[in-house]
Formats: C-alpha cells, structure tokens, sequence
C-alpha cells in the first residue's frame, strides 16, 4: 500500500481536477480527454472543419510542459526514438479511430463510468478485450523494437511546439479556428485548463499514470500499482459528479457526448485498447512521454492528432445520434491493421542468457 | 554464485519486465538485468519485489544495473 501511495495521490487529483474543469466550462465528463482535445486542437488549426470541435486545449498544452519540466527537475528527461516511428503513427492514427467511434479516450471512459454514463461500461469490457488481446501478443514476443539516444534538441522540439501552440491561443489569429456551439465551445478558462495540465503531466510523469497499462500489468504481472491510479480516478470523479457538479446520470439514454450502440461502443474501445497495448500506454501516457524525450511517443501523438482529423474529414467518428457506416468500415480496416502488426513484429529469437557474471554469494 | 546478465535497454515497458520474467524462468537463482530508463527500472523493482527477490539497483552512466537475487 505504502509504495501505491503516489499513484493513488495522482489519481485522486486528476479525479478532482476533472471535477473542478467541468464546473467550470468543459463539456460533462470531459474534465480530461486526450483524444477528444488532440481532436478539437486539429479542428483549431484547421486539419478538419466539423465547426463544433474546434478549440486549442490548454489541458494537452499543460500536460506536455508539466512532464517536460518534472522530467528536467528529475533527471529523467532524456531524448530517445527510432523504435519503429511509423507503424507508431499508424498505431496511434488507429487508436484516435477507436476512440472517437466510441467518443473518448480510455481516461475520458474512467469518467463517463463515474459519471454514471453506463455506454461507458460497454465501452470498458471492449477495452478490457482489446487490452487482453494485446498481453496475448506480448506473451508472444511482440515488440517495436529498440530505441535509440537522439540529440537534446530533437527531445526539447515538441514541448517547444506546445509553447507555440499556447502562443496561437492567446493571440487568437484569423487562420485558427473556435468553435461557437457544440462541445468545442465549452471550456474551462484557459489559465484554469492549463494549470491543471501541468499539474496532472507532473504528477503522471512521476508516477507513469496509466489507463492501459492498469489492466495490463494487472493481468500480466498480478501488479496492481498502475491500476490503483485507474480506480481512485473512478472514486473521486464519482463523488465529484454526485456532490459537486450534480451530473451523475445513471442510464444509457441522452448521455453526454455518447452514443448508446453497444456493440461499436464495445469494438471501438477494443480497438483503441489493443493499439494502445502496443503502443506500450494509454494517449495520456504517450502525451507524457512526449514531454519528457519520448520522440517514439511524439510520433504517436502526431498519428492521433492526424487520426482525429481524417476521422472527421472522412466522417469516421460517431455522434451522440451514433455511428456512421464509414467509422464502421474503418474500426474493422483497423482490427485486420492491428493484427498484421502485432502478428509480424513477433520477435523469434528468446531472451540470451549471456555474459555470466561473478557474483559474490 | 554466478548470475546471468541480460541487457534490455531500449526496451520500452513492458518489454523489460517480460524480459525479466522470462530471464527469471530460466534462472530462478537471480539475474542482472541493465535497463536505461527510470520507469524500466521502477517496473522491474515492484515486479521482483512481489517475487520476493532481493533487489539491488547500480546507476552506471544513464543505465541502471538491476541485481535481482533469492
């Protein structure tokens, strides 16, 4: 219990920081979504036009600098990429399409099922059978290959780019879309937004705040560090939509930004979940990673960011009236994807017990 | 005693604590294992934790070398 104790604290204030962003703007059960918002910022920068999600989230913003700088305080900031970038654009591209057909990220699912939103629960088995199809690949051998050490410069780009698109939020330039109905134009102010951010890219970075590497090391390796951050969330958002914002609504029917078609809840979340598996974190973590040096996580970034945009380009996402047959087509296209990665990057060759060293007994 | 040294760095997690757990069921005796990241390293700490090894942790440069032993 007592080495849980910082990823509780973490989960505990993300849950809270989540309440605190729905009261005061965001769209219910949206106080957090990495998919969501990595939507809305391609919607603000024009990579699609759906007029209603369209907004530069401080949130990702915060999120990117507050890891970038608790990895610089921590020493643990350190540059490194080359492990298979672009099947991890594609993985990440997948992810967003599995996401937005069932309208969030794993971390916006843990506060739809706080909130009461029982789709969510549909969508969390899906996750679950995703994640569980993942671990079977792993066991496998299933790897993305090595990283490599990179310059510092390449580390320190992406945060950088996030102070430019902060820059773009405040000076508000004509060529940068917002959104004036729908869930884009709600928002907490943007200082609020940011601030916590920060807070919670902080605090995930120490402790590597995980949705899909809680049932996945819990399942894996009887480990339930990561999870314990996955539950407090669930805990406190509960209380949090019960007492302070009043938007605990337990039902399927006319839930926030959700649809009630179970089986697509279900197949969307299991393909964001398997893609995430490989992808080794949920988009929070890949965000986080990002801002510590993780230029493999960058990439994977920049494919859900692109991901988000073809999916409304190419109407692939659901709306709350439900699927479209395009994002239908899609989901499957990305299960036989998903499949042809994980099957060809098995690795044959078995761990070598190599060099044996001398120790004293 | 002698401990058999397996090099996972640039391994991203969770392949480093596969890696480990596989080193393990080849030699439950105890294994060194060299990791280049904090999260590889605090991964395979609880992971051996939980198994009941003694664990030792070496920084040698930006790597850390993990003792693991019964």
């Amino acid at each position: 219990m007592k080495d849980k104790k910082g990823i509780i604290f973490t989960g505990v204030i993300v849950g809270l920081v989540a309440t605190i962003l729905v009261k005061y703007g965001n769209p219910v059960n949206m106080g957090f979504c990495i998919a969501c918002f990595l939507r809305d910022i391609s919607g603000s920068l024009g990579l699609h036009r759906a007029a209603v999600v369209q907004y530069i989230r401080p949130e990702i913003i915060g999120l990117v600098l507050g890891a970038f700088f608790m990895s610089i305080g921590t020493k643990e900031f350190k540059t490194r990429g080359g492990s298979s970038p672009f099947l991890r654009f594609v993985l990440g591209f997948l992810v967003m399409v599995g996401a937005l057909m069932f309208l969030g990220c794993p971390l916006r699912m843990v506060l739809r099922m706080a909130g009461g939103d029982l789709n969510a629960f549909v969508g969390f088995f899906g996750f679950a059978a995703g994640i569980g199809t993942g671990i079977f690949f792993l066991n496998k051998g299933f790897s993305l290959k090595r990283t490599y050490s990179l310059s510092k410069l390449e580390g320190y780009s992406f945060p950088a780019l996030n102070l430019g698109l902060l820059a773009l939020l405040i000076l508000a330039p004509t060529f940068i879309f917002f959104s004036t109905k729908g869930p884009g134009s709600k928002y907490a102010p943007w200082i609020l937004a940011l601030a916590a951010g920060l807070i919670v890219g902080s605090l995930a970075q120490r402790t590597r705040l995980c949705m899909v590497g809680g049932l996945r090391d819990a399942v894996l390796f009887k480990d339930f560090y990561l999870i314990s951050g996955f539950i407090s969330i669930f805990v406190v958002a509960l209380i949090g939509n019960l007492l302070v914002t009043n938007s605990f609504d337990l039902g399927f029917a006319s839930q926030p930004v959700a649809h009630t078609d179970g089986l697509w809840n279900f197949l969307g979340m299991m393909l964001a979940g398997w893609g995430s598996v490989l992808l080794g974190g949920c988009p929070l973590r890949q965000l986080v990673l990002a801002g510590e040096g993780n230029i493999d996580s960058v990439i994977s970034v920049i494919g859900m960011t692109i991901g988000g945009a073809f999916a409304h380009n190419f109407s692939l996402a659901a709306s709350p009236k439900g699927p479209t047959s395009n994002g239908q087509v899609a989901v499957i296209l990305g299960f036989v994807i998903l499949l042809v990665v994980s099957y060809l990057n098995i690795e044959k060759a078995d761990i070598k017990l190599k060099g044996d060293v001398e120790l004293e007994a | 005693m002698k401990l058999n040294l397996v090099d996972a760095r640039g391994r991203s997690c969770p392949e480093p604590v596969l890696i480990t757990k596989k080193a393990l069921e080849l030699n439950s005796e105890g294994i060194q294992i060299i990791v280049d990241n904090g999260a590889a390293r605090d991964n395979i700490k609880r992971f051996a934790g939980n198994l009941n090894y003694n664990i030792e942790v070496k920084e040698e440069g930006e790597d850390f070398v993990l003792t693991l032993k019964k």
